[in-house]
């Protein structure tokens, strides 16, 4: 099958063209490098299929990082290139646009974001740009489809250039030149509202009180919105569904291992949806009712931030802290993505230049980011003693952030260069767009997760009827008691930690703790491994050596702070 | 005068990049080139990244490199 490959600068809106040719659904953000692996698609022009591939943007065909390398090798199998231009930014844009021409493969140009031009001033001679060119250019409007149609009309049939300018550096400059002067005309524009916030929202003064405001404000909405959810929608939900599952259950009573199974123990002879442990209880419960209504209200927060184009602004502000502890302010972005779920976040590590800042960006957010399920739970279990309990959480989370990167920066050798990063300018994202975003993670999160969670309610009945768990909880009792403060029971719930987090959290809901001891059990639950999808991504990413390296760190910190807290908080 | 030096609100035109060519192509490529009028948007104090517009956009870019961007100031 031909492939046809769309290519372009960072941030131009590649993915949202990939979304209108292919009809498939890829996250498309505004800020630069979103797209950090290829995704493929089909299309059809005439009676002849087509694969379509969406590539991560490059500034130039020499890469600069792991997603530029990504794109650059998938070029190489094109049959056609669809070069896609930011028409708001067309000089800069020019330099791929040549140096892509120069290999001489039939390719189109998708003139993106043209409704943007008239406002900023920008008038761009479409014809005399392609003759220029020597192929077909097409403005586009990718967010609302205008101009696709006669994209795709195109495709079929375009042809390579004649390259007519010296194929180095100068040559492609002196081209770009003659090029802007002749098809682009730009007039003074105003200062607008939206330069002032920009403006606002990087200087430093103003720009860091603004940022914690608005970290402040999306988890406190994050909360109240997921709050909302549960008290409102999902739990009288499940109250309706608890009828018909106890009369299952009275059914099913006589056959203890199926009931065991599907509707687990009853408690006080009720179903209880947070301790039952039944696949139909405990197993639907916890990720559909308790952490869904949270990924949602984080998903929604986080689409928000991201097609504003606020994240880069604070990528900026944190650069240097993120320097000091061995990256540079784009690591936030990990961290952001990581706090939803740790997989985009570890794939997000890519958009850093070395392998010492990415070992330490995927080090330190398996340590200490825990995804949006498990913090879905800590609110759960930790909520009802106070909201300071789960701020004791976080606060530790990110003094072992700080730490372990102050510490690993020293250690680990390599360069770490600076930040190079462009700032997109705001852009009001339609709602629309903010909820099909947010419904295609909730989407990928019922996929992935359910299927682990009936997996790890299945494998805790299993072991609990074999005795293992018990054997397991006995063996290591004398261990969590002296360094953790923890009865052994919660060794099981480590165990599961590895395979869904948001379990394990719930599993210590039985146990009776003490509110200091689900701190603890919380925090050593993020740090000493990562969940086995976060572990697989970050083994594919790190490879083998860096990835054991990485988890003797794990379980080094995980033990050191677990013996911490167990003497600050519990005393001795 | 280097890049580095310039205050936050100053114009000035790009004169010359100094460094590897690779670095060199890297700047050409997001917009910095000889001849181009920038300003100074931020600078992140305690020796952090400097937000430079050029041609309507906004870079961050660290200290050390701007310190490689010979401009003067218009």
């Amino acid at each position: 099958m031909k492939k046809i490959v769309l290519m372009g600068n960072p941030n131009v809106g590649k993915s949202v063209v990939f979304s209108r040719l292919t009809g498939a659904d890829v996250l498309a953000s505004n800020y630069p490098g979103t797209t950090i692996d290829f995704s493929r698609g089909h299309m059809s022009l005439g009676k002849e299929k087509y694969q379509v591939i969406d590539a991560p943007g490059t500034y130039s065909l020499e890469p600069t990082n792991r997603a530029e390398e990504v794109s650059i090798k998938i070029l190489k199998k094109a049959d056609i290139i669809l070069n896609v231009l930011d028409a708001t930014n067309l000089e800069r844009n020019l330099y791929l646009c040549l140096q892509l021409l120069e290999m001489g493969k039939p390719q189109l140009v998708a003139l993106n974001m043209w409704d943007e031009t008239k406002h900023q001033g920008i008038d761009i001679d479409v014809a005399e740009l392609s003759k220029f060119l020597g192929i077909k250019v097409i403005p586009t409007v990718a967010l609302t489809g205008s101009g696709i149609s006669q994209v795709v009309e195109n495709l079929a049939d375009c042809r390579p250039a004649i390259v007519k300018w010296k194929k180095n550096d100068s040559g492609r400059w002196k081209r770009i030149g003659e090029i802007v002067s002749n098809v682009q005309i730009l007039t003074h524009r105003h200062h607008t509202l939206k330069d002032r916030i920009s403006e606002a929202t990087i200087k430093p003064i103003t720009g860091i009180p603004i940022s914690i405001l608005v970290i402040i404000l999306t988890f406190w909405l994050v909360r109240i919105i997921g709050e909302g959810l549960i008290n409102y929608a999902m739990n009288p939900l499940f109250d309706l569904l608890t009828s018909p599952l106890m009369e299952l259950s009275y059914v099913i009573e006589e056959h203890r291992f199926i009931h065991d199974m599907l509707i687990g123990k009853l408690i006080d002879g009720e179903i209880d949806y947070t301790q039952s442990m039944g696949m139909l209880t405990t197993g639907l419960y916890m990720p559909v009712g308790m952490v869904m209504p949270y990924i949602a209200s984080f998903y929604f927060m986080l689409a928000i931030l991201e097609d504003t184009g606020y994240l880069p602004r604070m990528s900026t502000l944190a650069d240097n802290i993120f320097h000091k502890l061995g990256m540079h302010g784009h690591g936030i972005i990990s961290v952001f993505l990581g706090v939803g779920c740790n997989v985009p976040g570890a794939l997000a590590t890519r958009n850093l230049v070395t392998r010492k800042q990415r070992f330490i960006a995927a080090t330190l957010l398996s340590i200490s980011v825990p995804c949006m399920a498990q913090t879905a739970l800590i609110f759960g279990i930790l909520g009802r003693y106070g909201l300071g309990y789960i701020f004791l959480v976080f606060l530790i989370l990110i003094s072992i952030y700080l730490g372990a990167g102050l510490i690993l920066n020293r250690f680990i050798k390599g360069e770490s260069p600076e930040i190079f990063l462009e700032v997109p300018p705001y852009r009001r994202p339609p709602i629309k767009v903010i909820l099909k975003k947010t419904w295609m993670r909730v989407k990928w999160f019922l996929t992935e997760a359910v299927p682990f969670m009936f997996l790890g309610v299945l494998i805790i009945n299993v072991f609990y009827s074999l005795g293992i768990l018990d054997l397991l909880a006995d063996t290591l009792s004398p261990f969590m008691g002296f360094w953790l403060g923890l009865p052994g029971e919660a060794t099981p719930a480590l165990l599961i930690g590895f395979l869904r987090k948001d379990l394990a959290v719930g599993m210590l809901i039985s146990l009776d703790l003490s509110a200091m001891q689900l701190v603890i059990a919380s925090v050593i639950l993020t740090i000493y491994f990562p969940c086995v999808a976060t572990f697989a991504v970050l083994l594919k990413e790190l490879g083998g050596k860096d990835m054991l390296k990485a988890s003797g760190i794990m379980v080094l910190t995980a033990l050191l702070v677990g013996g911490l807290l167990r003497f600050t908080l519990l005393g001795i | 005068m280097r890049m580095s030096a310039l205050k936050e609100k100053m114009d000035a035109t790009v004169r010359m990049l100094k460094g590897g060519p690779i670095f060199q192509r890297k700047l050409r490529c997001i917009g910095l080139r000889e001849g181009k009028v920038i300003k100074i948007l931020a600078r992140q104090p305690f020796g952090g990244p400097i937000v430079v517009q050029v041609d309507g956009r906004s870079i961050t870019l660290g200290r050390h490199m701007a310190r490689k961007i010979v401009v003067e100031v218009v």
